[in-house]
């Protein structure tokens, strides 16, 4: 049976077709775009909030997109347990909104970064990754300015020990260097999920990576593991 | 009717890299004595209330809400009456506040 998946589109969104495309076409699942200003998630039984740049990115990247009025809907669904999924920008909105803990600054190197990236998995105890096994490497493109995940000590010390940590740059091999880390990010995080497991945030574009024709289709087996859980 | 000016600066325990690249800028033109360069933002609002009281608290309410993400950044402002005499200031790095009253 096909599941509703709900893309959330702001003004500057600019995945939200990839998202659309990854869960609809490829997936067979059922998508609906909801237009930010709505005050309903129209029954959806996962919501992704897309990368691009809501709001030009003004301010700070996700910091008024977090206050648009389908938040209050898309923050009390999380809080009951519902799946939502940030990618990029939606990984942006969701550190900003306090669903996810820290913060995402600037590239360490300044530079937008448009390239593929490969992602060691951390962790398979979580809705978004249980098709996949610690160790897993995918290969996933990121386009990001601000994909610099930031964390203080006792927020980093807690994602460790509750095993929030879901992805993390390395290399081809799966090895974590250095090398591998595109944007400064701290302990090379690319993605996380809260401490209830059902929302998790990554700069890196899963949905851009769903189809062998698009470079790679590793990334697919994220959103496999979403329609998974979800049956 | 009062004026706020709000700056937004990254905590200094955070890399401000946009800095670091001024800093290099500044040291290749020659510029060997400057250093520790940081950047941030500057906000103005006007805040159409009667009471300093309740603009100051508007202001501080925008501050940690929206201006400031407060996980990585500072903010400081400062509030004006309309001829431009400074009322009242607060840096959130310092955790004080000091009203200066009419100054000018």
């Amino acid at each position: 049976m096909a599941h509703k998946v709900g893309v959330v589109v702001f003004p500057g969104s600019n995945c939200d077709r990839d998202a659309f495309n990854a869960f609809g076409t490829v997936l067979n699942q059922k998508v609906e775009y909801l237009w930010h200003k709505n005050t309903s998630l129209d029954g959806a039984d996962v919501i992704v909030l897309p990368g691009g740049f809501s709001y030009g990115d003004y301010l700070r990247s996700g910091a008024i997109a977090r206050f648009s009025p389908i938040m209050n809907e898309v923050i009390r669904f999380a809080q009951q347990g519902g799946l939502v999924m940030g990618i990029c920008n939606g990984f942006q909105i969701l550190v900003e909104s306090g669903l996810l803990p820290g913060a995402l600054l600037r590239n360490s190197s300044l530079k937008f970064i448009c390239r593929q990236v490969y992602l060691r998995t951390e962790t398979s105890a979580t809705p978004f990754t249980s098709s996949l096994r610690v160790g897993d490497v995918l290969k996933v493109p990121i386009a990001h300015g601000d994909g610099n995940y930031y964390a203080d000590d006792s927020t980093l010390k807690g994602l460790q020990d509750n095993d929030q940590i879901v992805f993390r740059y390395s290399t081809s091999g799966g090895e974590i260097t250095p090398e591998s880390n595109p944007n400064g990010s701290i302990m090379n995080i690319a993605g996380i999920v809260n401490t209830k497991r059902n929302v998790l945030g990554m700069m890196p574009h899963p949905e851009r990576a769903s189809e062998k024709i698009l470079g790679s289709a590793s990334g697919v087996m994220v959103l496999k593991s979403v329609i998974e859980s979800l049956n | 009717m009062f004026k706020a000016i709000i700056k937004v600066t990254l905590k200094e325990k955070i890399l401000d890299p946009q800095g670091k690249a001024i800093e290099h800028s500044l040291h290749n033109l020659g510029f060997h004595s400057l250093g520790s360069v940081r950047t941030g933002k500057n906000i103005e609002i006007t805040v159409d209330e009667r009471e300093l009281a309740t603009a100051e608290e508007l202001i501080r309410s925008a501050c940690t809400k929206l201006l400031a993400n407060q996980v990585t950044e500072d903010y400081e402002y400062q509030i004006f009456d309309g001829n431009g005499s400074a009322l009242a200031s607060f840096n959130s790095r310092r955790g004080v506040e000091s009203i200066s009253g009419h100054a000018g």
